[in-house]
């Protein structure tokens, strides 16, 4: 990535993305490493939250793990003038966990994309009904995924 | 799959949006919720070692940094996906790879510095798998929140 950060809150960022530890002080060790205070570190942690260089600090969860194991991408061919409104409606459904607009292809007609987490492939069917209901864009369709090749984080 | 009692899923709903950005994170989280620090801890620990909470950090935004992604949907012959999707893995800026049963079945995001990275990385897959693919990069973003209701 290229270097708009200076490189200590860099080297925060590096540190922590693999997660803190469950302590006490779970940023102590950071803090002796970089010489700044743990308050220090704190505190630059929340001016790049400020900054929206971190979107969120918090926990990432193994979904599937705690049976949230059904995802679905859902993908709708909504006219181009009613993106905007649409977009915002399916993003207020809690299971919606990602929206984006993306371009059309001459062999793809779909330009909305969102991520349904749930229970059950049942449940994803469940709430894409409630979203075409709920914006009047029927025109759509869900790819259930089989098997997952990689999941990573996006890292620096 | 793991069993999860209620301060389990109160926990897991709590640290993924409200974690507290403090030096002791876990003492203010804890009297929040109205447990003893040192249960909170032992908790987090299992539901880590067992897979429910995958690390807790920071979600970095990386085209504040300068970096790009876009959506890859590739069509792969379907005696060979699992191949395909393993040629695809091999490189690292992929991070996410999903087999999806459509006209395009392989569907995976990549990451990069700039564009011109993310298009030699497209260009190498597109030579070293001889598949057609839809780059669809973000237009517009709506929303990324990645918070489960965990029930």
């Amino acid at each position: 990535m290229s270097d708009k950060l200076d490189p200590l809150s860099r080297k925060i960022l590096e540190v922590t993305q693999h997660g803190i530890e469950y302590t006490h002080s779970p940023f102590k060790k950071i803090a002796e490493e970089t010489g700044l205070s743990e308050q220090e570190i704190v505190d630059r942690l929340k001016e790049m939250q400020s900054q929206g260089i971190i979107r969120r600090f918090g926990a990432s969860i193994g979904h599937r793990t705690i049976g949230i194991t059904a995802n679905a991408m859902c993908i709708w061919n909504v006219p181009d003038e009613q993106v905007e409104d649409v977009g915002k409606v399916m993003s207020n459904f809690s299971e919606v966990t990602h929206c984006y607009e993306r371009p059309r292809y001459p062999d793809w007609p779909y330009n909305l994309f969102t991520m349904v987490h749930s229970y059950s492939k049942k449940d994803c069917e469940t709430i894409a009904g409630k979203i075409a209901d709920a914006t009047g864009i029927y025109d759509y369709r869900l790819l259930f995924s089989e098997h997952e090749f990689k999941k990573t984080g996006v890292r620096l | 799959m793991i069993r999860l009692d209620e301060m389990d899923k109160r926990i897991l709903n709590e640290i993924q949006l409200e974690f507290p950005l403090s030096v002791n994170p876990y003492e203010v989280l804890a009297e929040r919720i109205d447990i003893p620090e040192e249960e909170l801890l032992k908790r987090l620990q299992r539901l880590n070692n067992r897979g429910a909470v995958r690390r807790i950090g920071p979600i970095i935004n990386t085209r504040k940094i300068g970096g790009t992604s876009t959506l890859i949907a590739l069509k792969a012959p379907y005696s060979q996906t699992h191949e395909i999707g393993e040629i695809i893995n091999k490189h690292p800026e992929v991070s996410h790879n999903y087999l999806r049963p459509a006209e395009y079945n392989i569907w995976f995001t990549i990451s990069a510095a700039d564009r011109e990275r993310l298009d030699t990385i497209i260009r190498q897959i597109v030579d070293e798998t001889g598949c057609p693919i839809l780059d669809l990069p973000t237009k517009r973003l709506f929303k990324i929140g990645v918070k489960f209701d965990v029930r």
